[in-house]
């Protein structure tokens, strides 16, 4: 029974208030504090029937409190949770400070740099030994492989937030490390489980870039990007900065609430999608929020491409992708097989006066949001998939690559038998004895010439 | 889950996200005690909850003395006017078996379904025509409730008990499982009529308690790997989800007598399971 006194310690700890000045401590907790109010969602999700149990959501409070006593927090949000095999996940949405630059992720950069920088040093010495043994040149693959779409900054776009994990409430949180397009790209096209650990494989066709860490950080992306939704004119784009025109039409993607917010009435809420916006941006297919073109050689590139040829440019001209704009009702989403991708409900119809409105998605089933008077909260239980009415196809593998046409200058030649070479010996031979008879016979005509 | 303990159960098995609002769990403890007395139930189990477009399903089962004996089945639309529901056929899971796509939650509503139908009239070649023929959405909830308590609706081992005249009783000597048997899929058994029991070589049989063990274990469930069983809260709590029908929460607090499972889903077989494990 060890493993339960051991979560009701760590639990333990979560209640007891840090040393310090009692007083002081009150009131800089309360004039201050970046950790929502989970009870109050909490509260508001159980009339509509979602949501852990008020005993949970507390100790998520408490856990929260603690992440924001370890991170330089700015805001932090209870994500939802996401189950799995053997662990679920408890999944905080972060914004650090401004200025509070992650370090892990500079680490990681370094590393891929590092390696990078080796691979040049490597192709140059093979250059160099390929030149004293030209005989044995081995032919240089010609394939490129095709330029990788770079990741979105933080704060931008799919990596505007942070995300924490952790197991239970009480135990360390992990932080998520930030998604690149290609893994929003494959997360795409797998659908597997989770496993409860962050460090486990993810093993797909086709394979995808990371472990469960970023399948995850993936997943909540996508998520975020397709549910996270708020009533009209709760956001509003703050001024505009620069012409929309110069940009190609990339549209906002900044906003800021709105003072003036009224509150919507909740049975219009319930009537309408039009009443509710997306306020996270949707993910382009090419993995990132907003477009970039992958052929656009950087400063490094355009020295190496002016020795190389440019035989290659050219027909590969990609179209800009574009998506809808930030704050597009929900009535303009796409509907999944002749039905709504949203679902509306009055949490209670024996009192409408004091019910919530929620709207449940059905294409991410899981997804939650409920709106009342001036607030508003979206929240994520479930396996982390979506909805799809057909079955799962994976993708399939590549086609078997073309072999190198078999002809006669790799054709192997079998080698003769000693049957043959003894016979071609003796035929040789016979051809020099006979011209050797020749000789001769022409030398004694040339004597009997000679003699008469 | 037992109305008896229907508060306590809708608290353990808030893990799984989805519960009932508190106007709902008002109704439904006035409710299904009503239930209980107009239709002489021996127990009255609140199966969950069907998640519509519309509207959402409450299922209750009805079970007489016999535990094991076919449960009646009645739906409600708000928790309070329940609707018996008729015991589901085979040709109801045909028919039902080419409907694909989320609940109306209306119970008239028909899905139209265009089938081939070979129609040979006299002397002639038989020729395919389509048929469209429609499929009531209370069919296709009589079914598919049907195959998701024949398929994932489980008990612990002990909970139950036979007797030797047949009929199963609720075992009211039951502790709850220890610990360490309740991280064990074999503890679990399907609470249905026991199918792959009778394949059991006569050294297997040997080891079982013919009073306890009459049910099919979880241990054989194909594919291998459909359930996730967690401890939750500090290993004070097992959890069962299962990954075939998502949404069907199985809770037991080990060394105690609560147990119970719920379905809140929208009703839909996970087909692509063996691609997602």
């Amino acid at each position: 029974m060890q493993p339960t006194y051991e979560m009701a310690e760590k639990q333990k700890a979560l209640f007891i208030r840090g040393s310090g000045d009692r007083e002081q401590d009150m009131e800089e907790e309360v004039a201050d504090t970046a950790v929502p109010n989970i009870m109050e969602a909490a509260f508001h999700l159980e009339q509509a029937g979602v949501g852990l149990s008020a005993e949970e959501s507390f100790r998520i409070y408490l856990a929260l409190k603690q992440l924001v006593e370890q991170q330089p927090v700015h805001t932090c949000r209870f994500w939802g949770k996401i189950l799995g095999l053997r662990r679920s996940y408890l999944v905080a949405e972060v914004e650090f400070r401004e200025g509070e630059e992650e370090g892990e992720e500079e680490e990681g950069e370094e590393l891929l740099e590092g390696a990078e920088a080796l691979e040049p040093p490597g192709g140059e010495e093979e250059g160099e030994e390929d030149e004293e043994k030209v005989a044995d040149a081995v032919p240089k693959p010609q394939w490129k492989p095709p330029p990788a779409v770079p990741k979105e900054e933080s704060r931008t776009g799919a990596n505007k937030y942070l995300y924490f994990v952790c197991a239970e409430p009480g135990r360390q949180w992990a932080r998520l490390p930030h998604v690149t397009p290609a893994q929003i790209v494959c997360a795409r096209k797998i659908r597997k489980f989770f496993t409860g650990h962050l460090d486990a494989p993810v093993v797909s066709y086709p394979p995808f870039p990371g472990n469960e860490a970023n399948y995850l950080r993936a997943q909540i992306a996508r998520i975020s990007a397709a549910t996270h939704i708020s009533p009209l004119g709760f956001y509003q784009f703050g001024e505009e900065e620069g012409d929309e025109e110069d940009e190609g039409g990339a549209g906002r993607d900044s906003f800021e609430e709105n003072p003036d917010f009224e509150g919507i009435p909740v049975l219009e809420l319930v009537d309408s999608l039009a009443n509710w916006v997306h306020h996270a941006q949707h993910i382009l297919p090419q993995g990132r929020c907003t477009w970039v073109n992958p052929l656009q050689k950087t400063d490094e590139e355009e020295e190496l491409g002016e020795e190389e040829e440019k035989g290659d440019e050219g027909p590969e001209e990609v179209e800009q992708e574009v998506g809808p704009p930030l704050l597009t009702p929900l009535s303009e989403d796409a509907e999944i097989m002749n039905m709504a991708p949203w679902t509306t409900r009055l949490s209670c119809s024996l009192c409408p006066q004091y019910s919530v409105a929620v709207v449940r998605s059905n294409l991410w089933p899981g997804a939650y949001a409920f709106a009342s008077g001036k607030k508003f909260e979206n929240l994520y239980i479930g396996w982390g998939h979506k909805y799809s009415p057909d079955n799962f196809n994976p993708a399939l593998p590549a086609p078997v690559q073309q072999e190198y046409a078999s002809g006669p200058e790799i054709t192997e030649m079998s080698d003769p038998t000693v049957e043959e070479e003894q016979a071609l010996r003796a035929a040789q031979e016979q051809a020099l004895a006979a011209t050797e008879e020749e000789e001769e016979d022409e030398e004694e005509e040339e004597d009997e010439d000679l003699d008469d | 889950m037992d109305t008896e303990s229907l508060m306590l159960s809708l608290e353990l098995a808030a893990g799984s996200g989805q519960g009932l609002s508190p106007d709902r769990r008002a109704a439904l403890l006035t409710s299904l005690l009503l239930v209980k007395r107009d239709y002489r139930y021996n127990r009255v189990l609140f199966w969950g909850r069907i998640l519509g477009i519309v509207a959402d399903y409450y299922i209750a089962q009805g079970l007489a003395e016999d535990q094991l004996a076919p449960r009646k089945t009645l739906y409600s639309l708000n928790c309070m006017e329940w609707s018996l529901l008729p015991p589901a056929t085979e040709e109801m899971a045909a028919q039902v078996a080419t409907v694909k796509g989320r609940f109306m939650g209306d119970p008239s509503h028909e899905y139209e379904q265009t089938e081939f139908q070979k129609m040979s009239s006299e002397g002639e070649k038989p020729f395919e025509e389509d048929v469209v023929v429609q499929v009531k959405e209370e069919t296709r909830l009589v079914s598919v409730i049907d195959q998701i308590d024949k398929a994932v609706a489980i008990i612990p081992r002990g909970a139950f008990f036979k007797t030797p005249y047949g009929p199963v009783h609720v075992n009211r000597t039951f502790e709850g499982l220890p610990l360490s048997e309740a991280k064990k899929l074999s503890s679990y058994f399907h609470f249905r009529e026991p199918v792959s029991l009778k394949n059991k070589t006569l050294l297997e049989k040997a080891d079982l308690d013919p009073s306890l063990d009459f049910l099919d274990s979880l241990e054989y469930d194909i594919p291998k790997g459909s359930w996730s069983i967690q401890l939750e809260r500090g290993n004070s709590l097992v959890v069962l989800r299962s990954l075939l029908w998502p949404g069907l929460t199985f809770f037991h607090t080990p060394r105690t007598r609560n147990h119970g499972y719920i379905y809140v889903g929208t009703g839909e077989k996970n087909m692509d399971l063996p691609f997602m494990l």
